[in-house]
Parts: structure tokens; sequence; C-alpha cells
């Protein structure tokens, strides 16, 4: 069953279009990322999808309920963590996970017993009676989902869950973020990062100024992608020479002496590329592989041959 | 459950959540109590003489801090008003009401329950003054039961006002449009029989001063707890413009809080 579904959704905010008739297809269990600069309209789309702003046009279908007609069935399914946390600065992690609660009409004692669940599993325990004022970044995005989790939502929707956050965040958020789809609930994510797209989702869509421009598993995009390259590094001009004889026509960097190689980064085509300079007996002083960033991303899926590079990306 | 029940239990949990806002801004809650006791002081011992010697030609009897006492309840209503437009208006443009927003709870109970709980603020503060009043020499000669009329009043025309206030909140640009719109009620108070007898103003602002929301509630709080005359229809007056400000207030409101806005993004 597809517990996201939308058909050719659109929404302008005056003349400005944010999204230009967008078809999703969410299916149950699975994470499914919207990556894009900022501004593709990302954030548009959680919002109608949530029943926090309607559409202009189309139609979308969350847990097969129809975002416009059935709004209240449709929040008794979903989750939201927005990229802005949305939890409460006044009160502390355990008030707000306990007014979660209570507004999920959950009694006393299960209200207590989830809270005191959910401080246990986002390491907020030290920190369950402190204001909120004090907490780090990490830490609130982690209470923001806990307190998402209170009314244990069958759809998920996360928002940039990692902008702004530290490495080590990130990583933790990321192993929450699987641990969840391991239970069986859909995630809608959206996110800047092809690389938390790629370790993320079971499929990506890209979006670009409102429209989608490319869609499919992570390894299918990454297929379309050419920007990822082996830098190899010489001693000096002779052996840099030697090495262009024999890999062909290659970006070249004279002064650094090093060579720019198309290659995916897999093992197997790594593998090849050093068998081939070691038959020619070529030393490389140093190899790093670079595997394709957001900025290759949307060259490749995205026309905006005449915006220049570091425009695009904004 | 029904809806309604669940409404109810989603207000009260707003209502809860209100009372945690007020103790964690105690600041602001103690000013809010403070404020109209210093008024109080300052109108008794410091306005009280010149303006209660005027009021005394005017055929007012005792002494001017039993005039002014439903005057100051008043403007504690007043500037209740304003604190509930501040503080919904700052509510407003947090993440937390977007998220309230996404989810299967009443609509309306976030503004309810911000109603209930400056509804409560607002009638500790009116027993305070009324306290502090008593110990100033106000001298009521109401019974029992002229006393939970009066209080039973005071409720009802904060009840309408606050519903004001949260509209103000939600239309406002920022606190200090809120506030600025909120101030309305101050100046209705002002422009009332408040502090001083209508009858001593110019014609004009006479005129309005009989007719707008405050006068009748005043006189009838007034002959409640003074024995003063009420008039024959300040008393319904001041139910009726209670009532009416109320559901005002709740259906712009509702109106305005349903209409698509998330203002939480276009603030950042």
């Amino acid at each position: 069953m597809m517990m996201i579904k939308t058909r050719g959704l659109r929404k302008s905010f005056g003349d400005h279009v944010v999204l230009d008739s967008i078809d999703l297809d969410v299916a149950e269990g699975t994470i499914f990322a919207l990556l894009g600069p900022n501004g593709a309209g990302k954030t548009t789309m959680v919002q109608i999808l949530s029943t926090l702003i309607d559409a202009d046009g189309g139609e979308a279908w969350v847990a097969g309920h129809n975002i416009v007609r059935e709004p209240d069935a449709v929040r008794a399914a979903i989750g939201v963590t927005g990229q802005f946390s949305a939890v409460d600065n006044l009160l502390t992690a355990e008030e707000n996970l306990l007014l979660m609660a209570d507004l999920h009409h959950l009694d006393r004692s299960e209200g207590r017993k989830r809270a005191a669940e959910l401080l246990e599993r986002f390491d907020l325990v030290d920190a369950a009676r402190q204001k909120i004022i004090t907490y780090s970044g990490g830490m609130r995005r982690r209470l923001d989902l806990a307190m998402t989790l209170v009314g244990n939502p069958r759809i998920i929707f996360l928002d940039e869950p990692t902008t702004g956050l530290d490495p080590r965040s990130r990583h933790t958020m990321w192993q929450i973020i699987r641990d969840l789809v391991a239970s069986g609930v859909t995630i809608l994510l959206t996110t800047q990062y092809l690389e938390e797209a790629d370790l993320l989702a079971d499929r990506i869509a890209v979006l670009d100024r409102g429209k989608l421009v490319a869609g499919g598993t992570p390894d299918e995009l990454k297929r379309r992608i050419p920007g990822g390259h082996i830098r190899l590094q010489f001693a000096d001009a002779r052996e840099l020479e030697a090495a262009i004889r024999a890999l062909g026509d290659v970006p070249r960097d004279d002064d650094a002496l090093t060579l720019q190689v198309p290659n995916d980064g897999s093992v197997r085509s790594i593998k090849a590329l050093l068998d081939r300079l070691d038959d020619e007996s070529i030393a490389v002083n140093d190899l790093s592989i670079h595997t394709p960033d957001l900025d290759d991303v949307f060259f490749a899926l995205t026309d905006h041959s005449n915006i220049q590079k570091g425009a695009t990306v904004r | 459950m029904s809806n309604f029940s669940f409404a109810l239990r989603d207000s009260g949990t707003m209502l809860r959540r209100d009372i945690l806002h007020s103790l964690r801004n105690l600041a602001m809650t103690l000013s809010g109590l403070l404020v109209p006791i210093i008024m109080l002081v300052l109108f008794t011992y410091v306005f009280g003489g010149a303006i209660g010697a005027g009021l005394g030609s005017m055929g007012h009897v005792g002494s001017y801090i039993n005039y002014v006492t439903p005057g100051i309840i008043i403007m504690t209503v007043g500037s209740g008003c304003a604190t509930t437009a501040i503080n919904l208006c700052m509510d407003m443009s947090e993440g937390i009401i977007a998220r309230f927003r996404t989810m299967a709870i009443s609509r309306a109970s976030v503004m309810t329950g911000m109603v209930l709980g400056s509804l409560i603020r607002t009638m500790i503060t009116v027993c305070a003054v009324f306290g502090v009043a008593l110990l100033m020499g106000f001298r009521p000669t109401a019974n029992p039961l002229a006393w939970i009329a009066a209080l039973g009043l005071i409720a009802l025309i904060t009840f309408g006002v606050t519903w004001m206030g949260v509209a103000f909140g939600l239309v406002g640009k920022g606190p200090a449009g809120a506030n600025s719109l909120s101030l309305m009620f101050q100046l209705l108070a002002f422009t009332s029989s408040a502090f001083v007898n209508p009858n001593s103003m110019p014609v004009g602002i006479r005129w309005f001063a009989e007719y707008q929301p405050f006068t009748p509630v005043i006189d009838t709080l007034r002959g409640l707890l003074l024995g003063t005359s009420i008039g024959s229809t300040s008393a319904i007056l001041a139910v009726a413009w209670s009532v009416v400000l109320a559901l005002l207030g709740y259906l712009w409101s509702r109106a305005v809080y349903n209409r698509n806005s998330v203002r939480y993004n276009v603030a950042r």
C-alpha cells in the first residue's frame, strides 16, 4: 500500500511557483527522501502533506486519507518533526512529552510510562527536568522527534532532521531513523545532503525549483551523476605523463601533479584502475576517492547551464 | 469519548500548559498582578484628592476609593487582555503551535486553554486588588449574594475581553502590534465611568462613554458593591456586551487561526 500518494500537487506563493505538479508514491515501511537545495519546495511539500497548509491544486492521500477531505484522519496517522524545533521552550523535556501524551489522550500512568521510555531511548534522562534553553541542538532535535513518537505515528515527516547538527549528533539521528523504519514506520525525509539520502533512503526524489527532476533508488540516481572521480597524485611530471598515456584524456593539474579519473568509487573499479597503472609500472603517490555531492547531482540533473555553479546551490 | 469531551480534555491540557507558562514567566505574571495595585494606589492617593473633590460636586457620596475601585477592576481586566494578546502572539511564532496544528486535537483548544488561564490570572489579580482596596478604606455594602454577582460579572467581562485579546494576538504583527491593539481596552477604561463621572465630560465623549461596553459594567459593579443605583438597563447591557465581545473574539480568533498560515516559517 502507498502510505503517501500525490498527484499533480501544486502550490504558489503569489507569483512564485513553489511546487509544480508533483507526483509521489511512498510505499509502506520505507524511507523516501526528498532531496533538494534550500528553496526547492521541500518544506512546503511537508507542510501540505501534514495538513499545515492547503495546496492550490492536485490531490494527495496520506495513510489512505485525502488530506483535504479527511484532515483529522491524516493528523491521527502522522508525526511531524520540522527543521525548526517544535518544542515548548518554557517546559522541560519531561513536561513536553507529558503534554504530548495528554494530547494523544493517553491516561496518566500510560503517559508517564511512555515519556520515561522515550527519555531513556533518546538519551535525555539526565536532562529531563532541565530548561530547554540549556539544550544543545542535537538534544533539542532528539526531544522534538521523541515528542513526535509519543502518539506512535505510522507515518513520520522529517523535515531536514540533521540540518545544523554536529557530525556526532547527525550520526545519532541517522541511527534513530534507521531504528524507526525497522519498526515498520514509513518516513518521508527531506534533506539537502545527498550523503544522508544515500545512507537512509530506499528511494530518492530530487526536487528543484518546485519540480521533480529525477527519482529512483540511490544507486540508480548515482549512476546518472558523473561527478564521482578518483584523484591521483604523482611524484613527478614523468609519472604524470606516463599515467596520462595509460588512462587517456582525463582532467589534469600539472602544478599539483594530479589527475582526476572519472570513477564510481566501487572497489572493483578502483582495483581495475590501480591494476592498469601497475601494469605500466606507474607509481602513485597519493589516491583519494571523491563521491558525487549535491552540487554534482544538481548539475547532472538540472539545466542551469546559464547559472554560475555557486549560485545554483544556494 | 465524544468529540466534545475530547475538546474539553484538550482545553484542559492546554490550560495546564498555560499555567506552567505563567509559573515559568514569573516576572511577567507578578507584574500583571502588581500594576493594577499600583494604579489603585496612584489613583487613590495621588489623583484621588483632586478628582474626588470634583466628583463630590457631581453628587457622589463617599470617598474616592469607593468610586474608583470598580474602575481599577475594569483596568485590571483590560490589562489582562494585553497580557493574553502578547502571550498568544509570542506563542504563535513558536514551532510548537505548528506541531499542534498537525495533531488530531481540538483546534480551538490552544486558545481556549489560554483564555481559561488568563481568566484565572485576572480573577486572582481582581481579588488582590479588592484586598488592597479594603485595606486602603474601600467600604462596600454588598451582601454575599451581591459579591457573587459582582465577581460573576467580572469573570464574564474578562471572558469577553480575553477572547478579543486572543484575536488581537493572532492578527497583531508581533508582540508590540498585539499590545497596541489591546490598548483599545485600556483607553475604553479611561473614557468610561471608571475614574470620573461621564457627566463631567464634553458632549461627544460623554455620549461615547455612556454607550461603550465598560460603563454599564462599572455602573453595575458599583450598584452591586456599593448599593448605588444601577439604572434600568446597565445590568442587561453589561451582560450583553460581555457575551457579544466573547462571541466576536471567539469567531474572529477561530477564523484567523484556521486560515492557513504557518507563521513560524515566515517569521524566520
